[in-house]
């Protein structure tokens, strides 16, 4: 006997005609046809008209066209940006000697900002799971989980907006107040700023932003933690503290990592909420928080610049956008790192 | 010994009351956010902001029609560009790649999967970008059109519908596509009238989160779509503003009356937000009708 | 009409879940499998209706006759297989989306068979007759599927089976998530389908064999990696009263205890 391979089962039927012969036999009730009936024996009685699966077809060119957008991506970035590699001060932006002298301090700013942001929005983030999933259990729990999403859902020019209206004003005092009393610690060094738009603020807004990312995978990382752990730790006397230090968060740690990893990658490449509220001084390198003089970070000088570029400058910030494309790639490589690594064990 | 040590309970007070001040430190920017704009954005909330564009206006009155029927043109055809792609790779992952045993097409699906976490993550200036290269590179730099700024939001859709729409299709049960096939059914036709219609709710919440993620988007527009202050209708040629971009240029273009071009931005950032709320909303709402609807039936047998 | 299965084999990638069955069965009757878990009944069930084939990696190989067509010939389509050979499963699965009715009709409307609204009303009426349903949803043809009991469900499935007068109905142990009462009623219908259908039902319970069948196989297995076998088949009153073999005589007896 012959094994026949079924795994890949083509699909033929016929489309568009449904055959008659079934047709005219769905009507009949009294008693079933019998296949020698419907179809003469001998004949291929099983077969029906092939036709090829126009959904097959249309999904897997769908499948190709997703492939192919990322090198797309990749290649018409190339492309526009590869000349600013042969810039010079005479035609790059701000007069860079090099695109790599122009692009440093920026990826800095970048790094600086996005990993200020994490800071704060890790612990609070992680915080705020907890105290949803753990602490205020029930209705209350959930609505604050809602609440925190819908900050997800404010477009970025609100937050900028925000920022620069709301939050920059209201920190110049503290600023001040920082800069006085501990102006010995090196990143409250100098004098401070007058208008609140520092790289903190900036920082603060992203934070704010990336929060929803941080504590909604957090939710799900703590909520996957087996209830018998928790109730477990409880049996033993843990306090809660206790119990969370000890099994919650251990074993929520690569699901937590991932969420954090997600959000550095958002905070990265967020533009316009730092364009509106950071003012930004080109070529910096420092970590000064309240400064007049900040770095810029690469996405919002691309967008403050690139409405007055020409020529060749417009090149540079296009290979800036692919720079940018890179850092943030090799951010969520990791994050699939982790991800793989956490649920490697249980697949 | 019926206490714990001192030690221990003071810790424990102290974790819990961390805890809860991270809940309300949380909460605090999101009711700041939500009330400034609301005192801020209602003040210019007028007929003329909904029935004017900002042509020849140059200090107070108005409005950002033009921005409004932008924002809705731009981002229709974004979801008309961003769906089909979107939801056939969420198909074919889920259905045609998943019953196969060939290692040639579960390759192939892994990496559709890899591209897709890597597209989810590029940032949204970096797909302006991308677009602003392709037209530099065919149509010439100088090439600005609302139909450029659909397809840099269609990037950013992609990624984000296709994630959610594979999860909604995976949780259609086998059981009911074995029935399908047992009657008899083509593989399409199973997809078509059994998978697709009950994974509709779930599909349609995907789509509307998709749109509420590219509605706020600023930069890839600023980049092809550009900014200008009157009405343009015409998607394939011609600068096109949306409500995000209008936000952004009455803030960073002010005229002589300051005042007047903050109070038109906070409105359409009112406007805008209103507008995301209610994408999500619905989307809540289309899920949450779908589970009571299946916790009648339950409720029934 | 009379299925004939000559040296079947099947298979899940590496594992044998069928060994080399023959067996011929009767039509219009009930002929019930029986044996213990995973000794590879419901993969034989599967291979009557070619949807065993759906599973990646699942292989076949051997003859199934019905009368002299068989269903593995090269040109023979699965797919079109299916829509001669009814299958009613474990758990009632109506399709959540449509009403009563759409799901007697669900057979047409998927293949893309169009009947006409005096044809679909008959078929409705005549499918859920003979499933028994018809006097307990006439007034609700409209009202979705998912809202019957979960034994009303199942008969809606085995009129969604019956709509399309299949040659063979196949049932995968079409009582097991239903309450008695419920499997009551399926019993009685199997016994009036038998008069014009060709039944093969699995079943775990033995004393439903007894009830419904006319015809009973036992199927076993020597060891996980070997594939189910048939030990033994015959009419269901030999089989139960006077088994040939000792391990149908052992399995009938534990259970009975």
């Amino acid at each position: 006997m012959p094994l026949k391979q079924f795994g890949r089962e083509l699909l033929v039927i016929d489309v568009l005609a449904p055959s008659d012969t079934v047709r005219s036999s769905g009507a009949r009730h009294e008693n079933a046809p019998h296949l020698s009936e419907v179809y003469p024996p001998g004949a291929p009685q099983l077969r029906q008209a092939s036709h090829r699966d126009v959904l097959r077809i249309f999904s897997v060119v769908a499948a190709v066209v997703t492939l192919l957008l990322l090198g797309g991506v990749v290649v018409f970035l190339a492309i526009e940006g590869a000349p600013a590699l042969a810039g010079t001060s005479e035609n790059l932006p701000a007069g860079a000697s090099s695109i790599w002298a122009l692009a440093g301090p920026l990826l800095f700013g970048s790094l600086w900002a996005s990993a200020l942001a994490i800071a704060v929005a890790a612990p609070l983030g992680i915080g705020v799971a907890l105290f949803s999933v753990l602490v205020m259990r029930g209705a209350l729990g959930r609505w604050l989980g809602t609440a925190i999403d819908v900050l997800a859902a404010v477009p970025s020019v609100v937050y900028g907006l925000w920022g620069l209206m709301v939050v920059a004003p209201q920190t110049v005092r503290i600023y001040n107040w920082l800069a006085t009393h501990l102006g010995w610690i090196p990143f409250f060094a100098g004098q401070p700023s007058t208008t609140g738009r520092t790289i903190c603020t900036a920082a603060l807004v992203l934070a704010i932003m990336i929060l929803p990312i941080v504590s909604s995978v957090s939710r799900e990382a703590i909520r996957l933690v087996p209830s018998s752990s928790i109730e477990g730790a409880q049996a033993l006397g843990a306090t809660r503290q206790e119990m969370i230090r000890r099994v919650v968060l251990p074993e929520a740690r690569s699901g937590i990592m991932a969420g954090i990893m997600l959000a550095l990658g958002r905070a990265l490449g967020e533009t316009m909420a730092v364009a509106m509220v950071l003012s930004a001084t080109p070529f910096l390198v420092s970590f000064r928080l309240l400064s007049s003089q900040n770095p810029g970070t690469v996405a919002a000088y691309i967008a403050q610049n690139y409405p007055e570029a020409h020529g060749l400058e417009v090149n540079a910030l296009v290979w800036l956008g692919l720079l940018l494309f890179a850092v943030t790639f090799v951010v969520s490589f990791f994050a699939r790192l982790v991800v793989r690594r956490s649920s490697g064990g249980s697949r | 010994m019926l206490h714990i040590a001192k030690r221990r309970t003071v810790a424990d007070r102290v974790f819990t009351g961390g805890l809860i001040a991270c809940g309300v430190l949380a909460i605090v920017p999101l009711i700041s956010v939500v009330w400034t704009t609301l005192s801020r954005g209602s003040e210019r909330l007028d007929i003329d902001f909904f029935t004017q564009s900002m042509r020849g206006i140059t200090g107070a009155g108005g409005g950002a029609l033009h921005a409004i029927m932008g924002t809705l043109l731009i981002t229709a055809s974004a979801t008309l560009i961003a769906v089909p792609i979107a939801f056939g790779t969420a198909l074919w992952l889920t259905e045609y790649a998943a019953s196969t045993t060939s290692p040639a097409v579960k390759a192939l699906a892994r990496t559709v999967r890899g591209v897709i976490d890597v597209l989810a993550g590029i940032p949204s200036i970096v797909a302006g970008l991308f677009m602003y290269a392709v037209i530099a590179l065919t149509l010439g730099p100088g090439y600005r059109s609302g139909f450029a700024g659909a397809v840099a939001l269609a990037l950013i859709m992609i990624p984000v519908v296709e994630r959610s729409g594979e999860e909604v299709l995976a949780r259609v049960p086998a059981e009911l596509k074995e029935a399908g096939l047992a009657l008899g059914a083509p593989q399409w036709s199973v997809i078509l009238r059994v998978v697709l219609p009950t994974a509709l709710p779930g599909l349609v919440s995907a789509l509307l989160l998709g749109i509420s993620r590219i509605i706020g988007e600023t930069a890839p527009l600023l980049l092809v779509a550009g900014f200008t202050d009157s009405m343009n209708y015409n998607l394939s040629a011609g600068r096109m503003i949306s409500l995000p971009v209008y936000v952004y240029s009455q803030w960073q273009n002010k005229g002589v009356d300051a005042q007047a071009y903050d109070a038109r931005a906070w409105s359409a950032a009112l406007v805008l937000l209103a507008g995301v709320l209610l994408l999500h909303g619905l989307a809540g709402l289309v899920i949450r009708l779908q589970r009571q609807n299946r916790q009648v039936r339950r409720a029934r047998r | 009409m009379t299925i004939k299965i000559e040296n079947l084999n099947a298979y899940y990638g590496a594992l044998q879940a069928v060994a080399d069955v023959s067996l011929t069965i009767q039509e219009c009757a009930v002929t019930a499998l029986i044996g213990a878990s995973g000794c590879g009944k419901s993969t034989l069930l599967r291979c009557i209706n070619r949807m065993h084939e759906i599973i990646p990696g699942a292989l076949v190989s051997g003859v199934v006759r019905l009368n002299e067509t068989n269903l593995y010939e090269p040109q023979a389509d699965p797919v079109a297989v299916r829509a001669r050979v009814g299958m009613v499963f474990q758990r009632p699965n109506p399709f959540p989306t449509m009403s009563i009715a759409e799901n007697v009709l669900a057979g047409f409307r998927l293949r893309g068979e169009r009947l006409s609204k005096t044809e679909s009303q008959e078929t409705v009426e005549h499918a859920l007759s003979a499933a028994n349903l018809w006097s307990e949803v006439k007034d609700r043809l409209k009202s979705p599927g998912t809202g019957l009991s979960g034994g009303q469900q199942q008969r809606l499935c085995i009129a969604r089976a019956l709509a399309s007068r299949p040659d063979v109905l196949l049932m995968d142990e079409p009582c097991s998530a239903l309450d008695p009462a419920s499997t009551g009623a399926i019993e009685e219908l199997l016994g009036e389908l038998r008069l014009a259908h060709t039944v093969v039902i699995v079943t775990h319970n033995l004393s439903q064999a007894m009830r419904v069948a006319d015809q009973v196989a036992f199927m076993a297995t020597t060891s996980a990696a070997n594939g189910g076998h048939l030990v033994e088949y015959g009419s269901s009153t030999q089989m139960f009263d006077h088994p040939a073999q000792s391990a149908t005589q052992d399995y009938i007896a534990g259970r009975f205890g």
